[in-house]
Parts: C-alpha cells; sequence; structure tokens
C-alpha cells in the first residue's frame, strides 16, 4: 500500500478506524490521497467505501454515536482534533452526492448561498458565473438563472451540485458516487468534468462502476471486508493502471475482472 | 422434478381454491364498503339534524298591535319615522340608554326596525317548526295555527341571517346574533395561536434537529404524544388553577392598569386553548420538520453551513407550509372545544363585544350549549343556526389548510 510517484499529499490517514457505536465499519487504513489528482475508492457494496470519503470532511458527525480513531490529515493538522470545527473542515473539503441534491431555490442562489454564509465579499455574479463555467453549465443556464434548479435534468442538477462546491473554494472534492443517478451521456460529461477540476482541486471519488474508476482516476483504493467479514478496510492502493492490469492483490484482482463482488 | 411441485392443486381443484380466494375477498370487500356507508350515513344525519333546526315555519303574535303605534303598516315605514315611534313611546331611561350605546339618529332602518319589534310591539313566539315538518305538513301546520293562535301570524324563517350574524346576544331568541361568540371564539383562538405557534414550532426544531435520541428525550416525546390525547376539560383545570387563579394579575389585566375584571378572560381562555393544542402543533410541526429530506441538510452541511444555517435557511422554509397547516387544523380543535372554556369561565350571557384581551367573554360553542339547554324550541333552532356558523368557520380553516398545502407542496 505505498504510493511511491508523488511529494505533494492533499490527506494522510494514520491508521484509521470509524466506528458505529461498538462496530468498526473501516478498519486500519493507511493512504496518502496525492494533490491535484483523482484517487478512486472501489470495491464490493457495504465494505465502508462511503464511510471513508465521509469521514474525510466529517460528515459522519451526524450519525449519532459514530467516532473516529487514528488520525486524518490535512496540511498535517489532523480532521478530528478537539481544537478543530468540522464546519471549518466542511468549508475546505467540498462534498457532492449520490443522488443531486440542489436547493429548491432559483440557480443563482444555489451557487451564492455558500459562499453567502461564508462571508464571501467580492462580486457575487462574478463568483456565480466563474463557478458555473468550471463546472461546464454556464452556457446551459446563462439565461435562467433566477429559475429553480429543480427545473434541470438529473445530470445539470449534478453539476449544478459541483459548481455549488467550488464556489467557496475548496482544497478537495469529495464525489460519492455522482453519477451513479445519472445516464451514460450525463455521466461522461461528469467524467469530462473531473478531468478538468483536477487541475485545480484535489479529488475523491467513490464508485462502483469499475470503468468510470478506471477511465477517470489517477489512483485507486480497493476496499474489501476483513477476513472476519466485520469490517472494511483498504487491501490494495496504488496506480489505477496498476490495479487494473497488474494487481497485487488477489481479491482486488477478482474483484475488478468481475469474477467477484 | 421438485417434490413440492405434487403439493399445489391444479385444474379444477385450483380453481375451486381460486374461486374460494375471490369469495374472501369479495365478503371483506362489502365490510369496508359498509362501514364508509355508515359513515357517510352518520355524516349526512349530522347535517340533516342541524339544517332541520335552522330553518322552517314559526307561528308568532304581536303582543301589541302595531296599529297602536302607527296607523302604516310597520314594514313600510322609512328611518326618522321609525326614530319617532321610538321617542314617542320608550321610556326615557330606556331611550337614552339605547342613545348611549349608539346615537339613535345614526342606526339604520333594520336596527330601528328590530328595536320598534323588540321593545314596543314585542314579538311572542307561540311555536315553531322543523324544516322537514314545515315541508312536509304545511297544511297542516297552518290549519292548526288557524285553529290555536287566531291572532298570530305564520312564516316560513330562516333562522341564520345576516342579522344573526351581526347582533349580539339577546334574551329574546328571535332578536339574538351570535356576533358576540364569534368574536370572542376569533380573540381566543387568536391569542391560542400566538402562544402557542411559536413555542410549539420551537420546541418541535429542537426536538427532531438537536435533541440526542436519549432516555429522557425519549420519554419527552412519549408524553407529548400523550397529551394531545388528555382530555380537553384536564386542560381546562389546568387552565382555572394556572392561569385563571394563580397569574391573575397578568390574566385580568390588572397588572396593565385594567380594574374591573376577575381572570376569567378572554386572555385566560386563549392560553388554556394555548397550551391544549400545543402538543397538537408540536407534533405536526415535527412531522413537517422530518418531511424535509436529509438529503437537503447534507446539502447545506456540505458547503459549510453550520447547524443553526442549515435549520433556518434549508429546514424550516420547506417545513413551514407543513407547520402552518399543522396549525390551522390544531386550531380548529381549539374553535370547536366547550369543557375547558367552561371550566376557566366564559360567561353565558354577555352582550358587548370583547374589546381586549381582558374583557369577558362567551364563545360560539358556549353559546350554543347555553342555547341548546332552554326550554323554549325557537332557541333550538337558533343554536342550529349558531352550529352552522361554527361549521362554516370550522371548513373555512380546513380548507385554508388545504390550499396552503397544496399551494406549498415541494417535490424533492
Amino acid at each position: 500500500m505505498q504510493n511511491t510517484h508523488s511529494k505533494e499529499y492533499a490527506i494522510e490517514t494514520k491508521s484509521l478506524f470509524i466506528f458505529y457505536g461498538s462496530f468498526a465499519a473501516v478498519s486500519e487504513v493507511n493512504i496518502k490521497i496525492e494533490k491535484r489528482k483523482i484517487t478512486a475508492i472501489i470495491g464490493p457494496s457495504g465494505c465502508g467505501k462511503s464511510t471513508l470519503l465521509r469521514s474525510f470532511n466529517r460528515m459522519n458527525d451526524f450519525v449519532p454515536s459514530s467516532y473516529v480513531t487514528g488520525e486524518i490529515r490535512l496540511h498535517g493538522q489532523n480532521l478530528y482534533s478537539k481544537d478543530i470545527d468540522p464546519v471549518e473542515v466542511r468549508r475546505k473539503i467540498g462534498m457532492v452526492f449520490q443522488k443531486p441534491n440542489p436547493f429548491p431555490k432559483s440557480i443563482y442562489e444555489n451557487i451564492a448561498w455558500g459562499a453567502r454564509i461564508n462571508g464571501f465579499k467580492g462580486n457575487m455574479d462574478e463568483l456565480v458565473e466563474q463557478s458555473l463555467r468550471n463546472a461546464a453549465l454556464w452556457e446551459e443556464v446563462r439565461d435562467k438563472l433566477k429559475k429553480s434548479a429543480y427545473e434541470l435534468s438529473g445530470g445539470q442538477q449534478q453539476r449544478l451540485c459541483i459548481a455549488r462546491t467550488i464556489a467557496i473554494q475548496p482544497e478537495i472534492i469529495l464525489m460519492d458516487e455522482p453519477a451513479s443517478a445519472l445516464d451514460p451521456i450525463a455521466t461522461l460529461k461528469i467524467e469530462e468534468l473531473m478531468q478538468e477540476l483536477k487541475k485545480n482541486y484535489t479529488i475523491i471519488i467513490v464508485t462502483h462502476n469499475m470503468q468510470q474508476a478506471a477511465r477517470v482516476s489517477d489512483y485507486t483504493a480497493m476496499m474489501m471486508l476483513t477476513e472476519d467479514r466485520r469490517s472494511g478496510t483498504v487491501i490494495e492502493y496504488d496506480d489505477t493502471k496498476k490495479i487494473f492490469t497488474n494487481p497485487k492483490d488477489k481479491r482486488t484482482e477478482d474483484y475488478v475482472t468481475g469474477r467477484f463482488g | 422434478m421438485n417434490p413440492n411441485h405434487d403439493h399445489f392443486p391444479e385444474g379444477d381443484s385450483f380453481r375451486q381454491s381460486l374461486s374460494g380466494r375471490y369469495r374472501t375477498a369479495s365478503i371483506w370487500r362489502t365490510l369496508f364498503l359498509s362501514a364508509l356507508v355508515i359513515a357517510i350515513i352518520s355524516l349526512a344525519a349530522l347535517l340533516y339534524n342541524v339544517i332541520d333546526g335552522a330553518f322552517g315555519y314559526v307561528a308568532y303574535e304581536y303582543k301589541n298591535d302595531p296599529a297602536e303605534f302607527t296607523p302604516k303598516p310597520l314594514d313600510d315605514l322609512n328611518q326618522p319615522e321609525l326614530l319617532a315611534i321610538l321617542k314617542a313611546n320608550l321610556s326615557s331611561g330606556a331611550y337614552n340608554k339605547l342613545n348611549n350605546e349608539k346615537p339613535m339618529e345614526k342606526r339604520s332602518k333594520a336596527d330601528l326596525y328590530t328595536l320598534t319589534l323588540e321593545r314596543l310591539i314585542q314579538i311572542d313566539t307561540k311555536q315553531n317548526w322543523s324544516l322537514t315538518e314545515s315541508l312536509l305538513r304545511g297544511a297542516e301546520i297552518r290549519a292548526e295555527v288557524a285553529e290555536k293562535y287566531p291572532k298570530a301570524k305564520l312564516e316560513f324563517r330562516s333562522w341564520i341571517t345576516p342579522v344573526f350574524l351581526t347582533t349580539p346576544m339577546s334574551s329574546k331568541a328571535e332578536f339574538a346574533g351570535v356576533r358576540t361568540a364569534i368574536l370572542g371564539s376569533l380573540w381566543m383562538v387568536g391569542i391560542a395561536i400566538l402562544f402557542a405557534l411559536p413555542i410549539g414550532t420551537g420546541a418541535a426544531i429542537y426536538l427532531q434537529e438537536y435533541a440526542d435520541k436519549n432516555f429522557i428525550n425519549r420519554v419527552i416525546q412519549t408524553n407529548i404524544n400523550n397529551l394531545a390525547g388528555v382530555p380537553s376539560i384536564v386542560y381546562g383545570m389546568l387552565g382555572l388553577a394556572i392561569f385563571v387563579r394563580v397569574l391573575e394579575p397578568l390574566t385580568s389585566g390588572s397588572l396593565f392598569g385594567v380594574t374591573d375584571s376577575n381572570g376569567r378572560t378572554i386572555f385566560s381562555a386563549g392560553l388554556t386553548m394555548g397550551v391544549l393544542v400545543l402538543p397538537l402543533i408540536i407534533i405536526n410541526a415535527q412531522e413537517a420538520i422530518k418531511a424535509v429530506p436529509d438529503s437537503l441538510r447534507q446539502a447545506a452541511y456540505g458547503v459549510g453551513a453550520t447547524k443553526w444555517q442549515t435549520v433556518w435557511y434549508h429546514v424550516l422554509p420547506n417545513a413551514i407550509a407543513g407547520i402552518l397547516t399543522g396549525s390551522i387544523l390544531a386550531l380548529s380543535r381549539a374553535l370547536g372545544e366547550t369543557a375547558p372554556l367552561i371550566v376557566v369561565g366564559a360567561s353565558t350571557f354577555i352582550s358587548l363585544d370583547p374589546d381586549g384581551p381582558f374583557s369577558k367573554f362567551t364563545a360560539l360553542p358556549i353559546q350554543i350549549y347555553q342555547w341548546t339547554t332552554r326550554a323554549q324550541s325557537e332557541f333550538h333552532a337558533i343554536a342550529a343556526s349558531a352550529i352552522i356558523v361554527l361549521l362554516v368557520l370550522l371548513l373555512t380553516l380546513n380548507a385554508a389548510a388545504i390550499l396552503l398545502r397544496n399551494r406549498y407542496q415541494r417535490k424533492y
């Protein structure tokens, strides 16, 4: 599980365990996520991929009785240390969810709201336009910014959610199966967008779709339930190419070749 | 072949068992349908009963012959003529009292006409009949009246009239109205909602968004659910003990310089009703808040919102229609409650409009209750009319709730 290619890391975990009550959903994860790359987390259902992803911006805090041991480091600072405010973490590490979830407001307001509550002082119109351009949505919505976000198609809504996330200028964008509710064309647009976004942002994506992981990601973390079948962990983490062509772990090979899972 | 295959019926025996299944189904269907029919019949009977009482023939006599006061027929008199008749025939004390309530010159013709009938000619209702009787036995009734009350006039009357809505209480059924009661009811539910809506919504937000799922909070939740089912008279006792007695300086208004009242005011009644509907409002608001999808909360948290910002900017705006709908339905319960008002001390006879939270008051259900307990059947007719007024008010509230819900229904 060594990543030997790069120097600059966005996130590092150190013997990370994530518990729901007394149950460890994820155990012993040690990975380093490289900056401005796309890292995919793959694995069978129920192995803790989403749980791991959500721990990166402390979204698991909302699950009662969940807690974390070990460390998740951003700039050498443990995100779970007592003096860190989870709101600040989420400001720096944005998230795109499985199902598009725009606010039931106008397209403009969807982008502006996050910036406004975070105290944005600049030109809001400019920020909205820039965010929509970066999310490859501007041309489609420039004439209907005041319309409800619900009038957009599913794929457009998901890109709006990405625009909303990048509007608050995070360092890292977490994507939890962002295309699983979309058709192939909308999925392709999201994937192209991710390639653009990685020039400026670190992206971590959970996906069920192995072709998608192979297409879009630079690194892949393979997760699997441990032998006793109770807790998920990262069994292999490497270059995407290596994971899909020459995995070290037999279980990874079985999974990516479709023999299992 | 699978050995279990042989255990399923085939052919005729299958079709036989199938027709047995359909038979069972049709029996149940009939039972459900009859349940519905019974429900509809009960409702129809209720409506029939009310409407039956509110319309019908009435036979009345004039105690004093109108000819004693004027040579013209009463209906042809104009306002100045009526005024002159009243001035000439009322005692000066009675005239001055009326004049103090509202200057006589400024009163409308209809108002003066009513006064003339009430004070001078004086109607004596001999007998009244229900709508059904009036329709089915019209000829018999006319014959009966001609025989028993040769001097009486017989007329088909709707007891519910615009005048009925706008006149205050009177000791004569013909001249009694529900204005005081309607105003009392409106004041009361107004105070109740001002008290219960903010508190109920606040409690619901706390329970739904902030409270941990621990033992104490579960106990609180269970008790709120139970409180919604506590008999209303118990809330009346609570209102009497707390609002009328303990908090009398507040509820009588003496803290605010009101001197001539005790704790049995609209304010006490409104607070009692507020406490009564509080559990309903909390439960409804919780449901409305629960209906806001978690994905919306996560979206807000995802862009760095605090809990408060999430609740204030997303959860509440999306739940507010549901909260208001629930509150309106809770209010319609308060509007129809009688028992707590009796305990808190609603006045049964009051002809002065309430002029503020510290007035004595009556309310529609109290008025209805009081009229139905009277022996004279004409009071039962105006009770039926007041029930129609109350039902219309309730239906209006419920319609408002439905409109609000449809207008703001969201699709996530």
